[in-house]
């Protein structure tokens, strides 16, 4: 129906890159595609045509100017922190050499495997009065009252940029960590050649060159800050999210708060699609021959030390302090109580689940990866940015989103059987977790597509002609050449899927079947109770189970060079 | 080819891994009863399964927290929801505002609930009740306290509380207003707030936890920790909290009684299986239902004549504020906006 509405293509829009026409096929399911992105905002409108009787002024008066304004100095704290230890850690990995560097390279995507609420838990105790760090500082200062020694708060804006910098910033370090690797070696050189010195080859040349790839970074990671409620709210961080969240639970206005959700999306599309059109002329393009990567410096003496610990500390404090506290909390929990009977029902859950949403996910994201190659600045490239939806919406919010779509297809799923086959089924889709599927592959779309699409970019269109003078269809050309320039870039995106899918938390509890515990419902319904020492165990299965693909991303980044 | 291998074995493992998936959940028509709970699941499942061993009825639960009114209204008419299990009076209430509940009439429920924790028209039942009381530091040389004293001077910089938005406090200020209006309690909020030792975020353990590290004197949380931090429930470290603090049962002002909130259960307006919702609604309030929610999660008993758990018993004598809950609850919204306006949580 959406297509015999669509205007008609003129002759030229229906020509493809090379001049081919484009094949009508490929307009249909991008359009459906579209259709099901825009599903949760559908249901948001829903809920937000309900109206929030006189909210509003509240709002207006006493949440939201001071919720805006926590927002945004909360994501300018975390865009800062990811820019600065994912670009920073990421230019000393790729342009020098020194001790420790070749664990580093991958030991600095430990932290993706921890989730932010995780991370906030965790630092809350250890840095509490009377947890170990400060216990250890006023035993070494002699300080016998707690209020003797200062020591920073935690539960702060200071404390929650930091906290979710940390585990945020390999968003950022894994894209700029490629791309400089990467990069050729002679526009550096050319730099150094005129008279740059590091400092300023670094800032002049490395990072304009990396700007597209730590926007990319910086922005998933941003759209993470955005997502979090958990460590926000335990921090006493009042963002818009939390807002949100107040609005529909305490103030009882789901109408209100789908308002503020809009608002807030809308707010986060245009700031996106000003990102965009701001770089629009920007165009770098992989020469067709083979670049030298830059030679890298061997550090070495003090500087060595500087570098070492430059990228030990995020991995130290990102990764190692929080999973030693689970290990810590999980081993007091197993020496006394045991492993918990279901464990591994719920690590195979978590797995299942995660593992059919990035196939289908990844398929998905390299569909509209080609479609926007095919259809060009059509349907394909309108549908792969609407796609960003599932992201820049809250989980919860998504969610909730969803239950209206899904639901009502489900109740006409109901009435056909029934009306067809006398059968009732109940609802298939919510009581399968297929509901919970689509969750997800709508949630993390934009991630498989962005790296589809960065993929794609790589692949010259010359290369497209000369495998099909050569005799080779599209199909054929697809498998021979495009597949194997392209895996890596889908397999980073597959593997950041599959681990966002594991943490996922909103979606899962509101979604799922009767009697399906996944390893993060399993921690958070403990949460919720404060028997955080039973959280533990599935705190650090998550982690643990969350390293596999991490580690694998590592090799394929190894590999990649 | 190997690809093509690949390509065809991820296909056959993700229709397996799909079936396995629907096969999971497929629900059979026999004995059963479904119920979406907001109580975690670690508290709940001991008492379902004490209901099964009783009745050999299965329970089907999910645990769903933010959205659980949501869910099933969007389901509508086709919801297998039979029983809508939640915490605190507001929520209760809120289900049946937009009319997702049924009412039901049962002599062994009417005389297991007292009346004034249960719905007129039997649309919702409490089950267990928690009182808001103060932990103070062994330090402090008080035996009795009013909730209205905590916001004098005296106590600056002495007080720990978490969220103001949180139910179990939008809860209690609902009450505040229900005692002395809108603008005493705003007053009473901003002087509150003036008092907090630290922001008003975390869990109500962390008041205790707190307290022992010498951060605040006083602070405001729920009865049944004290029993989870005590028996040892949370570990080691969290008894240490427990043992760090005494118990209070503050009043308000008129001398009354303490502010205690419910969990309570709703029976589903389209429950497909109403008899077997029934009858685990009756068994959550027989005696022995009601001594699981006293020991496994250091509850009240709703039910008259079911002892406390000894930890929570020894703490006092809990009389409750008799302020009707249904009351209370149409000054829920009026609390949370008070709440923002003051800016207590910043």
């Amino acid at each position: 129906m959406a297509l015999a509405d669509a205007p008609p293509l003129s002759e030229d829009q229906r020509r493809g890159p090379l001049g081919q026409r484009v094949p009508r096929r490929w307009l249909v399911p991008v359009l459906i595609i579209a259709v099901l992105v825009l599903a949760p905002v559908g249901g948001l409108l829903y809920f937000a045509a309900r109206g929030s009787g006189d909210l509003w002024p509240h709002l207006l008066e006493n949440v939201l100017p001071r919720s805006v304004r926590t927002t945004a100095i909360l994501l300018l704290g975390v865009g800062l922190v990811v820019t600065a230890i994912g670009v920073g850690t990421a230019w000393l990995v790729a342009m020098y050499r020194f001790p420790g560097r070749r664990i580093l390279e991958w030991a600095l995507l430990l932290p993706l495997a921890v989730p932010t609420y995780i991370v906030a838990y965790a630092y809350l105790d250890v840095m509490h009065p009377i947890g170990p760090v400060q216990t250890l500082l006023r035993d070494l200062l002699g300080i016998t009252r707690v209020r003797d020694l200062w020591f920073p708060e935690i539960r702060s804006m200071g404390g929650c940029i930091i906290l979710l910098g940390l585990v945020l910033y390999p968003y950022v370090y894994l894209p700029v960590r490629a791309l400089f690797a990467m990069q050729s070696s002679s526009y550096l050189e050319a730099g150094r050649t005129l008279g740059h010195g590091p400092r300023a080859v670094f800032f002049r040349i490395a990072i304009p060159l990396a700007r597209p790839a730590i926007v990319i970074g910086v922005t998933l990671a941003l759209l993470e800050t955005m997502n979090d409620i958990g460590a926000s709210e335990f921090l006493g961080v009042r963002t818009m999210t939390v807002s949100i969240y107040t609005t529909w639970t305490t103030l009882g206005s789901i109408g209100g708060a789908a308002q503020i959700a809009l608002l807030m999306l809308a707010l986060i599309l245009c700031l996106l699609f000003v990102e965009r059109w701001a770089r629009r002329r920007q165009r770098y393009v992989g020469g067709g021959q083979k670049t030298l990567p830059a030679a890298p410096i061997r550090l070495r003496g003090w500087r060595a030390g500087l570098a070492m610990t430059a990228c030990g500390a995020p991995v130290l404090f990102g990764f190692a302090v929080p999973a030693a506290y689970l290990v810590y909390a999980a081993w007091t929990r197993l020496a006394e109580f045991g492993w918990p009977p279901d464990l591994l029902l719920w690590v195979w859950n978590t797995v299942k689940l995660a593992a059919i949403a990035t196939v289908i996910v990844t398929a998905l994201g390299l569909f509209l990866g080609y479609a926007a190659r095919v259809l060009r600045r059509r349907a394909g490239t309108i549908t792969l940015r609407l796609a960003t939806i599932g992201y820049a919406l809250p989980g919860t919010v998504l969610a909730v989103g969803l239950l209206v779509p899904i639901a009502s297809l489900d109740n006409q799923i109901a009435r056909a059987m029934q009306s067809l086959f006398g059968v009732s089924v109940g609802l298939v889709l919510l009581g399968s977790g297929a509901a919970l599927v689509f969750a997800y592959v709508l949630r993390f779309l934009p991630i498989a597509a962005g790296n589809a699409e960065a993929g794609l970019a790589k692949v010259s269109p010359s290369l497209d002609m000369a495998a099909r003078s050569l005799g080779a269809g599209p199909a054929e050309t697809a498998r021979r050449i495009h597949m194997p320039i392209l895996r890596p870039a889908l397999a980073a995106g597959a593997l950041i899927v599959f681990v966002d899918c594991m943490k996922e938390l909103p979606a899962t509890l509101l979604l799922r079947p009767f009697n399906f515990e996944t390893l993060s419902t399993q921690l958070y319904g403990e949460a919720v109770r404060g028997t955080y020492e039973v959280a533990a165990v599935s705190a650090l299965a998550i982690v643990l189970v969350g390293l596999v693909p991490v580690i694998l991303l590592a090799r394929t980044l190894e590999r990649r060079r | 080819m190997t690809i093509r291998n690949r390509g065809r074995s991820a296909v056959v493992a993700l229709a397996l891994a799909t079936a396995s998936l629907l096969g999971g959940a497929s629900i059979a028509a026999a004995q059963e009863v479904n119920v979406y709970t907001s109580r975690e699941p670690g508290l709940a499942q001991p008492l379902f399964d004490a209901f099964t061993a009783e009745t050999g009825i299965r329970v089907n639960t999910v645990f769903i927290q933010q959205g659980l009114a949501e869910r099933v209204e969007a389901e509508g008419a086709a919801s297998p929801a039979d029983l809508l299990m939640v915490v605190d009076y507001g929520a209760l209430i809120d289900l049946v505002d937009r009319g997702l509940t049924q009412g039901i009439t049962s002599p062994v429920l009417d005389e297991a609930v007292p009346a004034n924790l249960r719905d007129p028209d039997g649309h919702w039942f409490g089950l267990s009740m928690r009182a808001r009381v103060a932990y103070v530091s062994p330090d402090l040389d008080i035996t009795a306290i009013t909730y209205e004293e905590l916001a004098n001077p005296e106590w600056e910089g002495r007080v720990c509380i978490r969220s103001g938005q949180h139910p179990y406090n939008t809860s209690l200020f609902a009450a505040f207003i229900a005692k002395h209006g809108e603008e005493a309690t705003r007053e009473y909020l901003t002087g509150l707030h003036a008092n907090l030792a630290r922001p008003a975020a975390g869990g109500d353990r962390d008041g205790a936890r707190d307290i022992m590290a010498g951060i605040c004197d006083i602070a405001i949380a729920n009865s049944y920790y004290v029993g989870l931090m005590r028996s040892g429930a949370g570990g080691a470290e969290q008894q240490a909290w427990g043992n760090a603090i005494r118990v209070i049962f503050p009043t308000f002002a008129d001398g009354l009684g303490t502010h205690v909130n419910i969990s309570g259960a709703a029976l589903a307006a389209h429950a497909p299986n109403l008899d077997n919702a029934r009858l685990l609604l009756e068994f959550l309030v027989s005696e022995e239902a009601q001594e699981i929610y006293a020991k496994a999660n250091f509850e009240y008993p709703v039910r008259p004549g079911v002892p406390a758990d000894p930890i929570i018993a020894a703490l006092g004598t809990l009389v409750i504020d008799p302020t009707p809950l249904v009351e209370l609850s149409t000054f829920r919204q009026a609390a949370s906006r008070l709440v923002d306006a003051v800016g207590f949580d910043n």
